[in-house]
Order: C-alpha cells, then sequence, then structure tokens
C-alpha cells in the first residue's frame, strides 16, 4: 500500500484532466484508459494538488471548508489518487 | 435505464498501412466510400458526450489515414473529453503531432510489434520500426503521454524481455502487453499465433518481474491469453455497461468484434440517435445484466468478475452467443477449446499469416 508523507508535495500527472460532468452533476478525472468519478471532499482535494501545496497545506486549506478535516485523512486519499496513477508526490 | 457508458471508441477508418494478421477487426473490411463522413463523427461524438463518454479513443485501422483528423480531435477536445490517438505511427511527423496535440489529444497509445526491427516489420507486413521509434520521440518531445501496446502471440512472445526494455526506450509510461484475442483477422490466423504453454510459462514471470522492478515508473498492463486459463476474461466489463463502439460505416456495436453475432440486429448511427441506441436497442439489451444467463453461468459466484466472459466468442466457439464462454473451465464446451490448443499450439505444418488486406 502506498504512503504518503504529510510533508510530501503532491501535484496532478501529466496527461491527466480533472473536469466537471453535467451529465453525471459530478467532479470526474480522466486518464489514459480510465475515468475517476470524485465526491466532493475527493475534488477538493485533488483540486489543490497543484505541485506546491503539501498534504499538511491541503489540510489546513479544507479546514476553511469543512469540518474535522485531518492531514491523514488527506494523506490517505492522495495515497489512493497515486495508486491509480492519477497523482505524483515529490518529497 | 442502463448506465451511462464512460468510453466511446471510434473506429474511424478500417484502412491502415500495416497487414498485422492478428488485427481483431473484421475480415470484411470497411471501405473507404461506406466510411461516416466528418459531420457524421462530429454528431456522433455530439451524441456520445450527451449521454455520458468522457473518453474518445480514436483507432481504426490507423486514424491518420482520416485527413478530417484534426477536426475531429478539436471536436472531441472542445466536449471536454479525454482523447487519446491509438496510432501505428506511420504517418506521424513532429508537425502533425504538435498541431493535433495543440488541437487537444491528450494521450497517444503507439503500437510496436516486435522487439527489434526485423520481427517488427515482418509482423506488420511493412517496414513501419523506424517510424514507431520516430514518432515515441515525437510524442515525449511534445510532453504528452505515450502507452506502447504490443500484441503478444507465438511469433513474438519468446522476446517479451525485449518488448519491454524497447518500450522503455522509447520513453512509453505504460506498456499494454495483450495476449491475441481471437476475432477477426487474429481467429483467422489462430494456429500461426496461439502461444505454447511453455512460451507462456517463461513469459508470465519475467512480466511479473518487470511490473514489480518498473512500479511508478512504467506501468505494465498483462492480459492473459484467455484460451489458457480455466477463466474467462471480463470481457468489456459486461455487455453495454462501460463502453461503446462506433465502426467506420457507423455501426454500433457493444463489443469491437459483435458484428461476429450474426443474430445480433446491429444499429448504425445513420439511422438512430446513440442514446436509443445505447439505452433502448435489442443489440445493447441482449446480454445486458445478469438475466440471460444460463447455468453454469447463473448460479456462479464469478458472474460478477467475468460477466460469463465474451459473448462473441461464445458465439464463435459454440454458435451460441448466450452460451458461457467455451474458455471457463466450467463450461460444458471446454473441450472445444482443449482440441483446438492441441491441434493449434504446435501444428505439424504451420499455414502461412494471412495479411490483413482490403479485399
Amino acid at each position: 500500500m502506498t504512503v504518503v508523507a504529510l510533508d510530501a508535495v503532491p501535484r496532478i500527472r501529466r496527461g491527466v484532466k480533472c473536469t466537471y460532468d453535467q451529465i453525471r452533476s459530478a467532479h470526474v478525472v480522466l486518464f489514459p484508459e480510465g475515468v475517476l468519478v470524485l465526491n466532493e471532499t475527493a475534488a477538493s482535494v485533488v483540486a489543490l494538488c497543484d505541485g506546491v501545496r503539501s498534504i499538511g497545506d491541503i489540510a489546513v486549506v479544507l479546514a476553511d471548508s469543512y469540518d474535522g478535516v485531518e492531514p491523514s485523512d488527506v494523506a490517505e486519499l492522495v495515497a489512493r489518487m497515486v495508486e491509480r496513477r492519477v497523482v505524483d508526490v515529490d518529497g | 435505464m442502463a448506465e451511462a457508458p464512460f468510453g466511446l471508441l471510434a473506429e474511424l477508418t478500417h484502412r491502415c498501412p500495416l497487414q498485422c494478421g492478428y488485427c481483431s477487426n473484421p475480415l470484411e473490411l470497411v471501405r473507404r466510400d461506406a466510411e461516416l463522413s466528418t459531420e457524421d463523427w462530429r454528431r456522433v461524438f455530439d451524441q456520445a458526450r450527451s449521454l455520458g463518454c468522457l473518453q474518445i479513443h480514436l483507432s481504426g485501422g490507423e486514424p491518420l489515414l482520416r485527413p478530417d483528423l484534426p477536426s475531429l480531435v478539436e471536436h472531441a477536445n472542445s466536449l471536454g473529453c479525454y482523447v487519446n490517438l491509438v496510432t501505428s505511427g506511420v504517418g506521424l511527423s513532429r508537425e502533425r503531432l504538435h498541431s493535433l496535440a495543440s488541437l487537444g489529444v491528450d494521450h497517444v497509445q503507439l503500437s510496436l510489434q516486435d522487439a527489434t526491427r526485423a520481427g517488427n516489420d515482418r509482423i506488420a507486413g511493412i517496414k513501419a520500426f523506424d517510424r514507431k521509434v520516430e514518432a515515441a520521440s515525437f510524442v515525449l518531445d511534445e510532453g504528452l503521454p505515450l502507452t506502447v501496446n504490443t500484441v503478444l502471440h507465438r511469433q513474438n512472445l519468446d522476446n517479451i524481455a525485449g518488448i519491454i526494455a524497447m518500450a522503455e526506450q522509447m520513453g512509453a509510461e505504460r506498456l499494454e502487453l495483450a495476449n491475441t484475442q481471437y476475432y477477426g483477422w487474429a481467429l483467422r490466423n489462430r494456429a500461426v499465433l496461439l502461444p505454447t504453454r511453455e512460451q507462456l510459462a517463461v513469459a508470465d514471470p519475467i512480466v511479473a518481474a518487470a511490473q514489480e522492478r518498473l512500479r511508478g515508473r512504467m506501468e505494465i498492463v498483462y492480459v492473459i491469453a484467455d484460451y489458457h486459463e480455466a477463466h474467462p476474461k471480463p470481457c468489456m466489463y459486461g455487455w453495454g455497461a462501460r463502453q461503446l463502439t462506433v465502426a467506420p460505416n457507423g455501426d454500433v456495436l457493444p463489443c469491437p468484434a459483435a458484428t461476429v453475432i450474426s443474430s445480433l440486429q446491429i444499429e448504425n448511427v445513420r439511422d438512430s440517435s446513440l442514446h436509443d441506441i445505447w439505452h433502448h436497442s435489442p443489440s445493447f439489451n441482449a446480454f445486458r445484466g445478469f438475466e440471460w444467463m444460463r447455468d453454469p453461468c447463473r448460479s456462479c459466484p464469478r458472474k460478477e468478475i467475468d460477466f460469463g466472459g465474451c459473448r462473441c466468442q461464445a458465439f464463435q466457439l459454440t454458435g451460441d452467443a448466450a452460451a458461457t464462454d467455451p474458455v471457463c473451465s466450467l463450461s460444458p464446451e471446454r473441450s472445444t477449446v482443449d482440441l483446438i490448443l492441441e491441434t493449434e499450439m504446435a501444428p505439424a505444418e504451420v499455414p502461412a499469416m494471412a495479411m490483413r488486406k482490403m479485399r
């Protein structure tokens, strides 16, 4: 299983496209041979994977809009995105 | 209502500079004058997006042979779709790729027939190897992600390590190693293509080791040789479940090989909308879900995993599209597949490969 550190900096992989699907009324991630339909929280995290913010930074930003966001939750979600080859992490 | 599809496989043309005998296109290839027009394809893309498709795979044949490819790429991209170009690389200049990338190609899938120039060009039937190596470098220079696709069979399986090395050298971030699926030309050439058990026994661990070694750098997708397996492949992840194919002449297919099922009434985009075809046509509803199944599939827990296997294969090998895929060890017709393996894996006299050509 992939483990992502709290100071790791995630970024959307090259060739991955994030968009909103009006048909499904959901944020989606498109990548070679795959589509991920995201829930609202996951979409917020993915949108912040900009290659600048760390996992900890993302958790701080999300805490403004959502109650009880823990950095470990963000790390876990990013780890799942890494496994699906949607996100890369540096550091 | 069935769930919306995620992908459209748009077979823009059956014309192709390559003549690979493993091709799964039908023996009766669609001729140029029967191909859909640019306007038809634009309408098909519009309808696919409204239906829910988020990925458009531009394939064939060789899609680069369509002069309207740039405008089709642009249109697919304008709809918000992920645009995947599936190509032999022949005809892909640096300028052409740059233009296609700026119009919206998101990803390129490049076929590679074998690890070496001689092997590749023998299977392709033309000198294509150097063009592919060049094409890969153009894709990399353009900053697009590259998948290399290699179809495996008796003629190239012994070179599997070299094929993996070649894909690495080409800079692929994904490598699809797909054992031949026997439809169309591949079915015709099965006795030339079926790998031996010994070949697979050597290749499988090489692939597994490479998957481990290259983790994080190059993802290797390995598609099994289903005749040799005890369970069938999860064909299309279920009939009419995730993807649809539009053939060069506008035929709409639940599976790219579905024209082989002669009892199936195939619809065409010239007569109906993709929405109506996906949701309401007899062809798309014929094998949707689990209701159509008989035993051994009906009561089998694996039906949720493999969906009974491939309908086209069931039809081709048993004459009944609703039968359990006969590669399944639980199929009463498994002996048909065993007999094919016995007689065609190492035939006393190997026939010549029938090269893929328009008649």
